[in-house]
């Protein structure tokens, strides 16, 4: 990881019109990537984390705008972008994304050969031969076995985490700058996740691009990140590195949000769960949108929004909690010496232990 | 607790689960399944996509017939031709928790008429009032208000739907619940909620559930007792406890391996299993369930059984 920052979000706000009513779906969030490094968002379905991703390709859904703020990326801002035109050469090329289902991302009546050489023949601008060529390279190094012999077959004839290797190997065929993961395992086995995450990690060292995860599986994340960033109803709630969140996480939602994780819950013993709904993003929202289901909740917590408090360096987080004057609250019980706890589970005696 | 004297609600006797898929080709999905579950346990059958645990759960529900073998409930054969009295039977005791509650409710349909449809085909209430309770009981156990009758499914958030999935389920008081990844499609802080639900439900009415999962963190948290399955064929049963404790099959060690852990220290010195058939005994033997231990049952060869009682005696003494 290095310290150059390679794409920068500032104050963005992005705008849905949903039946003459707007819903604020993102409200200012800023972020800044470095080069090489992965940066994983958590957060639960609606909390905005792929519409704030999505923000950076310029694919957000015709009824939403980004209605403030800006994404510098090589001197350039991508907000301004508004035709498809204006996107030759970032979107596919330098910024590339793996969406979460592989069966609706590829074209189920192309050839995958088909899929791959169109992107690396329309951004490479280079014949159909060393298109074909580049392609069976690609499929190799995403591990397809007898890739030149496969080449010819359709996404049906392949298992679902073939398809998202190939998806991958599309994503990849340009060398992008910047790889975005929407949820790329959710709809894959556990076995095949493993696998999946290995091979975008050994990618990742071997072509150096930067890797943004979004997720909302803790497991995931502590297995891929180097910073995590924790969205909650539009926002950034929290941010450090993924030992900071994990071992020393300070807004009550993160806490929440690692409490809930069957793989610490006690067999006989209710788990943990976060009471309520999230908020409506139709209605303005007043104070921190965490405070109604929160039960640490303080009374500014509903009058104001909490600014961010540096607790690190590198680990930030948008509580009143870290406030000189509020009371002094303990994370929850269940998460206190986590890194002992599941070391416990995972050597010898452990229930996740194997040899 | 001794299996011996435990009551058997439902028993799966060497049953076979075949596709036609023309040609005269065919597709056997589940193997040879040969297991009994006992009343009050949560049974959990673990699997990655494709290996067949579906396929099984459908078998039980009379929606995917047996081409061989055959399945008991309360000591009467439910599999193949039954008389129509029977299946109304094993409509009404043997109900489903589907994946996806938002595929599996009715989007045109209130809320009310979801969870009474049960309730409607099998005349199950005297009055419309005792209908109307009926329901607000129901939707009561779960956790919802009776107010949310008149609502549509799309106007819940994924926990919710999912309740009104189970309270559906429950209205029909059933003796034995066929859930298939009920947790799956739902966020992380909602799987709690639905787990803790299911778990109390469970106690209260003395339920058997029949858990289908991938996912071996989930399965640790509510099953009894686990069946592992891999294309079809169960390599591994075993008490909860003891799967975790003693995994002997090579493919419980790798899904084992596989689930995420919420702690990057560890997590990024962990080794994945990648499961490799190949490394298992090619004697060409025909491989059957052995009891390696009391209750602790393993596909294998005879000298894959003298390997693995090796393997576990081992464990033991490490554990003593």
């Amino acid at each position: 990881m290095s310290n150059n920052v390679i794409i920068s979000a500032k104050d963005i706000e992005v705008k849905f019109r949903v039946r003459d009513k707007y819903l604020t779906a993102i409200r200012n969030v800023s972020l800044d990537l470095y080069e090489g490094e992965t940066f994983a968002i958590v957060g639960e379905s609606g909390s905005g984390k792929s519409v704030f991703t999505k923000t950076f390709t310029g694919m957000l859904e015709s009824n939403g705008t980004i209605s403030n703020g800006s994404v510098m990326f090589h001197g350039q801002d991508l907000t301004k972008l508004k035709k498809d035109k204006d996107w030759e050469g970032i979107r596919g090329a330098k910024i590339s994304t793996i969406f979460q289902d592989p069966m609706t991302s590829l074209n189920p009546i192309r050839t995958i050969g088909f899929q791959i050489t169109e992107v690396i023949e329309k951004h490479q601008k280079i014949g159909k031969s060393a298109a074909k060529k580049q392609a069976i390279e690609m499929m190799n190094r995403v591990g397809i076995p007898d890739a030149a012999n496969r080449f010819d077959e359709y996404p049906f004839q392949y298992s679902g985490g073939m398809r998202q290797r190939i998806v991958i190997a599309i994503a990849l065929s340009c060398h992008p700058e910047i790889l975005i993961c929407d949820e790329p395992t959710t709809a894959l086995d556990v076995t095949i996740q493993a696998q999946i995450i290995q091979l975008i990690r050994d990618l990742q060292k071997e072509l150096g691009f930067t890797t943004l995860y979004i997720t909302h599986d803790l497991g995931v994340v502590a297995n891929v990140a180097d910073r995590v960033g924790v969205m909650y109803g539009g926002q950034i709630i929290e941010y450090g590195t993924v030992e900071e969140i994990f071992f020393d996480p300070q807004h009550p939602y993160t806490w929440a949000l690692l409490s809930s994780l069957p793989q610490i819950g006690v067999k006989g013993q209710e788990l943990y769960y976060i009471t309520g709904t999230p908020p409506s993003l139709f209605n303005k929202i007043k104070g921190d949108a965490f405070a109604p289901r929160n039960e640490h909740a303080l009374n500014i917590d509903f009058e104001q929004e909490p600014p961010f408090f540096k607790v690190s360096d590198t680990h930030y987080a948008k509580t009143w909690l870290l406030d000189p004057r509020a009371p002094k609250v303990e994370k929850p019980e269940v998460i206190c010496n986590l890194h002992e706890k599941i070391q416990k589970m995972t050597t010898k005696g452990g229930a996740f232990y194997v040899e | 607790m001794s299996n011996e004297n435990r009551e058997v609600i439902l028993s799966i006797k060497h049953v076979d689960v075949t596709f036609d898929q023309g040609h005269k080709r065919k597709l056997v999905a589940v193997k040879d399944a040969n297991f009994d579950i006992y009343k009050g346990e949560t049974f959990a059958l673990v699997g990655e996509s494709g290996s067949g645990k579906t396929t099984l759960g459908r078998a039980i529900m009379r929606i995917n017939p047996c081409s061989a073998g055959e399945i008991v409930f309360e000591g009467k054969r439910i599999s193949g031709k039954i008389s129509r009295e029977e299946d109304r039977n094993v409509v009404r005791n043997i109900q489903m928790i589907f994946q996806d509650p938002a595929a599996s409710l009715n989007e045109r349909a209130t809320i009310d008429y979801c969870v009474s449809e049960g309730l409607y085909n099998f005349h199950l209430y005297s009055s419309e009032e005792e209908r109307i309770a009926k329901v607000d009981k129901a939707l009561e156990d779960v956790g919802l208000l009776p107010e949310h009758k008149s609502r549509y499914p799309h106007e819940f958030s994924g926990g919710q739907r999912q309740r009104v999935g189970i309270a559906r389920a429950m209205i029909m008081d059933p003796k034995f619940i066929v859930a298939d990844e009920p947790i799956s499609a739902l966020d992380v802080s909602i799987r709690a909620q639905v787990l803790n639900l299911m778990n109390k439900l469970k106690a209260e009415r003395n339920l058997t559930y029949l858990f289908i999962a991938h996912d071996l963190s989930v399965v640790r948290f509510i099953a009894d007792r686990i069946a592992v399955i891999h294309h079809g064929e169960i390599v591994e049963i075993a008490e909860s406890e003891t799967l975790f404790k003693y995994p002997i099959h090579p493919y419980t060690t790798a899904l084992l391996s596989t689930v995420p852990m919420p702690d990057p220290l560890v997590e990024k010195n962990r080794k994945h299993i990648v499961y490799d058939p190949n490394q298992l005994d090619q004697s060409g033997e025909e491989r059957q369930m052995r009891e390696l231990r009391p209750g602790h049952f393993v596909h294998c060869t005879s000298k894959e059984f003298a390997e693995y009682e090796e393997k576990i005696a081992k464990m033991e003494q490490d554990r003593n």
